[in-house]
């Protein structure tokens, strides 16, 4: 290839391909095909039973509330219920399957042809669902050893209590185009997902995880590039880091000249790139077959029709309705109901006070002392009405916005109410006229010159006095009135 | 029916309602007659091979245990106290369960088959387990990785298969029930060869949980007795709906007896053109013949149909049963229970030896048409086409029963072979179960019936019924063998010691 050439297929404009295949737990009691507890984190093997561990003579009986799981996350998705779906068997040897075949679905899924509208920096963008089918996650191996991985390892244990725990994957179609979008779309479907309180979709847990596919083509062409599988993303960043890795590296490729194999790829979240996977880790038939222990799902129409009935409030509605009762901007009700603990913690201290306030404190000053004290929303020790009680005693004038933060982060270590922390640390905002006029007559007989450029018309110079009041008084004055006194000192 | 008296002869030779109407009447108990059994095993088995493990300490236990039930005057089953040969298909929990192969040498199950529980609440003394064709890969016990089971009639003989070692078991006495499994013919197949009564019921009418699997849509567990009572009573103890198999069905019928003694007169009964094969041995024919006349003559009303779609149900199942058994069979791999090839460099070299090892010649045969069957490219031509097959001898038989009650034919097309006959051809092999294989495909029951001996060997009458049709499928059975009356025990010269 030419230089001139190689520089002509750098130049030209490529556009990303990017479809993903959601694989999520479900939170339900019990296994997919048994009556072990799926509770995360027991010792190893002790959450297991003949059929989970695949004894010879056991059958997998389908777990009924994960059918219904996966049937509303299909509804939430727009899809159509099949009357009929079946599960298959998807054979492959490997030690930590117990069966050396997983159950799944295979052509007759349980939910198919749906949509989920994300918002991309303010742009709706409706992304096709191709299905949503039921499957049982596998065990997981220790491979002990000096690379961590099947190959060259000395020995390996196999933990079976994941084996047999409901998944759902949710296939999108491949109708997402950037990293950015990638990263919208997985966090709607999660916000959609807790929304229905039908998994934890807790990423750091591995219960919620991504294969994507990523390809290019130059831009207008219909036909698809050569696609790329990501294997195992477990985190929105390394989603949009792996993403836009990847669509970056394939342009290189192509602008070298070079070309693009069909493979599945590892992201390398240390070093920030992708890799080839050794081939030999996945087979490339997995001989698919109706499975005969298990009887085909018959979905009827009164089942779905109760099943849509139920449907909770979801996030885009959600949003809808709360950018209408509350004013707020789309950006930061996209915030709040992205997890439902936030949402209803919003909700309980917005009741009756400025949304916009509750809003800001909710997202600002309550996530960094979360933070900061190494909580969650879950174990947050500041109750809703508390916060309330907090953001009244600011709204009264009773403390200042900045005394207020001082009350909060108190509250993340004392049991104490508000109005008591403020009593206790004499935080209370000052606005009594003739203690402050004391103060103010100070600041301005010691800043004549800043008195002088006031008076000369230069306004701007009373924050500064202000600022002077407020660090005498610590905090407590009520600024409004400072300036006031202030300006009548002055003038007056 | 044979109300035998109390006689001479040992508890061994009786059936087993024949055995509760004298516990019944205090003339006997159960452990007497396990001890007869167990004394009968002692005396036989080194000549049969029937048995693979004989449970005695335990039998006697559970034995003992119905006769202080009986004596507290507590409410028993009809087969409390009768002794059961089963075959080692079925896991019991903390007895050795091999399902006949060399790679689960060591396997004890934690748990029982639903079967062996509904046994065991039933009363029923469980011998021990018997002998099979590896994971019921088989008709002849030839291919167990043990020990052939010999036919008690004639110990050059095979007993038939996979269920052999139960059919040859309650032909010698050593047990008056057994349990076998039928994916194919299993059950059938050696009730015919040693002149017993076998059952393969409607599939789902029975709990599959803990049947070891060989091919899933089509297992089937059921009872080889000596006589027609004793097979309905045996289903109607195992029988009904598990909530572990979703494949059980949910509302069975479970009552198998009480029409049992109403007779044929009126039944419409099919005779298959296609169960009377050119291949099938004029013996065998001739006292299907014979069979089909008393019938009539017993008031059935007979007329000759025609399902042609028989024709492919041996081909079809020669796809679909590999097709699962090679899924089924993935789990043997060394990792989890059973034999392990030690010394392995990785654990793929592990699996690979763990399974040359420990599978037979036949299973990893089936293991690979198996997978071939289900390989893309060859899905549609291979397993597809078989499913397709199945269906329309499903349509086809369905359609017949608008005409009929029941449907006949042999069982088997030959009485029993010597053994090593067939070992080497696998065609040969699956020929005899050409007659009982289109039975599995559609779910159907189907019941075999001694019907006389050609050359001094058994010959069993198959009747078939659609799906749930067990009750007048007795019926038919229970007054044929009426009016032949039950064959004459095969005398298996007892072993002496060299």
């Amino acid at each position: 290839m030419t230089a001139a050439v190689a520089e002509e297929a750098g130049a030209r404009r490529f556009e990303t391909v990017i479809g993903i295949e959601t694989h999520c737990e479900l939170g339900t009691a019990t296994k997919m095909f048994c009556a072990c507890p799926t509770v995360f984190g027991a010792a190893p093997n002790t959450q297991v039973c003949p059929v989970c561990l695949g004894e010879p003579g056991s059958l997998p009986v389908a777990n009924g509330r994960a059918v219904e799981y996966a049937a509303r996350i299909g509804l939430a998705l727009h899809c159509r219920i099949a009357e009929r779906s079946q599960f298959h068997r998807k054979n492959y040897f490997y030690p930590d399957m117990p069966k050396n075949y997983q159950i799944s679905q295979y052509d007759e899924p349980l939910c198919v042809d749906g949509w989920l509208d994300v918002d991309v920096e303010g742009e709706v963008r409706r992304i096709g669902i191709t299905r949503v089918h039921l499957e049982e996650d596998t065990g997981k191996s220790l491979h002990v050893g000096a690379t961590g991985r099947i190959h060259g390892a000395d020995y390996s244990l196999v933990d079976y209590n994941r084996a047999g725990i409901p998944l759902v994957e949710i296939v999108s179609e491949p109708d997402l185009r950037s990293a950015d979008e990638a990263r919208a779309y997985a966090e709607e479907l999660r916000a959609v997902l807790l929304a229905l309180g039908v998994s934890d979709a807790k990423l750091e847990e591995g219960s919620m995880r991504f294969d994507v596919n990523v390809s290019i083509r130059p831009v207008g062409h219909a036909e698809y590039g050569t696609k790329i599988e990501l294997k195992n993303l477990n985190s929105l960043r390394s989603l949009h880091r792996a993403v836009a890795y990847e669509a970056d590296r394939q342009r290189r490729v192509l602008a070298d000249g070079g070309k693009l194999v069909q493979e599945t790829r590892h992201w390398d979240e240390g070093a920030g790139r992708t890799e080839p996977m050794r081939s030999k880790e996945f087979a490339t038939d997995y001989r698919y077959f109706p499975e005969p222990d298990l009887v085909p799902i018959e979905a009827t129409a009164s089942w779905v029709d109760g099943l849509r009935a139920e449907l909770p409030e979801l996030p885009a509605e959600r949003r809808a309705r709360l950018m209408e009762a509350t004013g707020l901007p789309v950006k930061e009700v996209g915030w709040l109901v992205r997890d439902p603990e936030v949402l209803a913690y919003f909700q309980a201290v917005a009741d009756g006070r400025d949304p916009r306030v509750v809003a800001g404190w909710v997202m600002g000053e309550l996530q960094r002392n979360l933070r900061e004290f190494d909580h969650t929303m879950a174990s947050n020790p500041v109750k809703p009405e508390r916060l309330g009680e907090l953001l009244d005693l600011l709204a009264a004038g009773t403390v200042s916005a900045t005394a207020a933060k001082d009350v909060l982060a108190e509250m993340f270590t004392s049991e104490a109410s508000p109005a008591t922390i403020v009593e206790r640390k004499g935080l209370a905002q000052i606005s009594d006229t003739g203690e402050l006029e004391a103060v103010v007559g100070r600041v301005v007989a010691a800043n004549p010159d800043l008195a002088e450029k006031f008076r000369g018309g230069k306004r701007g110079v009373l924050g500064a006095l202000v600022g002077q009041v407020m660090r005498e008084t610590r905090g407590r004055a009520n600024p409004k009135l400072v300036s006031d006194l202030l300006e009548r000192a002055i003038t007056g | 029916m044979s109300l035998a008296a109390p006689g001479p002869g040992s508890l061994a030779d009786l059936t087993g309602h024949e055995l509760a109407e004298r516990f019944a009447s205090g003339t006997a108990t159960a452990v007497q007659a396990t001890e007869a059994a167990l004394e009968r095993i002692a005396a036989t088995d080194e000549r049969l091979h029937a048995f693979l493990i004989v449970t005695g300490d335990q039998a006697l236990e559970a034995a003992g245990a119905v006769d202080a039930a009986r004596e507290r005057g507590e409410r028993l089953g009809p087969l409390a106290g009768v002794p059961l040969a089963l075959k080692d298909v079925l896991v019991t929990k903390g007895v050795r369960t091999t399902a006949g192969s060399r790679i689960l040498d060591e396997f004890v199950p934690p748990y029982d088959a639903t079967v062996v529980r509904r046994l065991r609440d039933s009363g029923v003394v469980i011998l021990g387990k018997t002998n099979m064709d590896e994971f019921a890969m088989g008709s002849s016990t030839e291919n167990s990785g043990f020990e052939t089971t010999r036919n008690p009639w004639d110990t050059t003989r095979v007993p038939g298969g996979s269920s052999g070692g139960s059919a040859a078991a309650v032909a010698a006495g050593q047990a008056p029930l057994g349990i076998g499994t039928d994916t194919g013919g299993s059950i059938r197949q050696p009730a015919a060869l040693c002149g017993i009564v076998g059952v393969k019921p409607t599939y789902g009418l029975v709990s599959r949980y803990g049947l070891i699997a060989f091919a899933s849509s089509l297992d089937q567990v059921g009872p080889l007795t000596r006589d027609v009572r004793d097979a309905a009573d045996l289903l109607e103890a195992i029988c009904g709906h598990d909530p572990m198999d979703s494949t059980s069905i949910p509302d069975a019928p479970t009552d198998l007896t009480s029409r049992l003694t109403d007779g044929v007169d009126g039944l419409r009964v099919g005779v298959v053109k296609e169960l009377f094969l050119e291949g099938a041995e004029p013996g065998v024919l001739a006292r299907v013949r014979e069979g089909l006349e008393r019938l009539e003559r017993l008031g059935a009303r007979l007329e000759d149909c025609s399902l042609p779609s028989f024709e492919y149900a041996l081909s079809a199942y020669y796809l679909i049963a590999p097709a699962e058994c090679s899924s089924n069979l993935a789990r043997y791999d060394g990792v989890r229970w059973g034999l392990r090839a030690k010394d392995s460099a990785d654990v793929v070299e592990m699996m690979q030896r763990t399974r040359q090892t420990g599978f037979g010649a036949e299973v990893k045969r089936r293991v690979m048409l198996g997978t071939y069957a289900l390989s893309a490219g060859y899905y549609d031509a291979y397993y597809g086409q078989a499913q397709k097959v199945r269906t329309l001898v499903r349509r086809e038989l369905d359609a017949a029963y608008e005409r009929f009650d029941l449907l006949v034919g042999p069982t088997a097309p030959t009485v029993a072979f010597p053994i090593g006959e067939k070992a080497d051809d696998p065609l040969a092999m699956y020929l005899n179960d050409v007659f009982t294989i289109p039975v599995n495909l559609a779910g159907n029951a189907a019941i075999s019936v001694p019907a006389g001996l050609s050359e001094g060997l058994p010959v069993g009458l198959q009747l078939i019924a659609p799906a749930l049709g067990e009750a007048t499928m007795f019926r038919a059975a229970w007054a044929f063998e009426q009016d032949l009356g039950l064959p004459t025990r095969p005398t298996v010269p007892e072993e002496v010691r060299p």
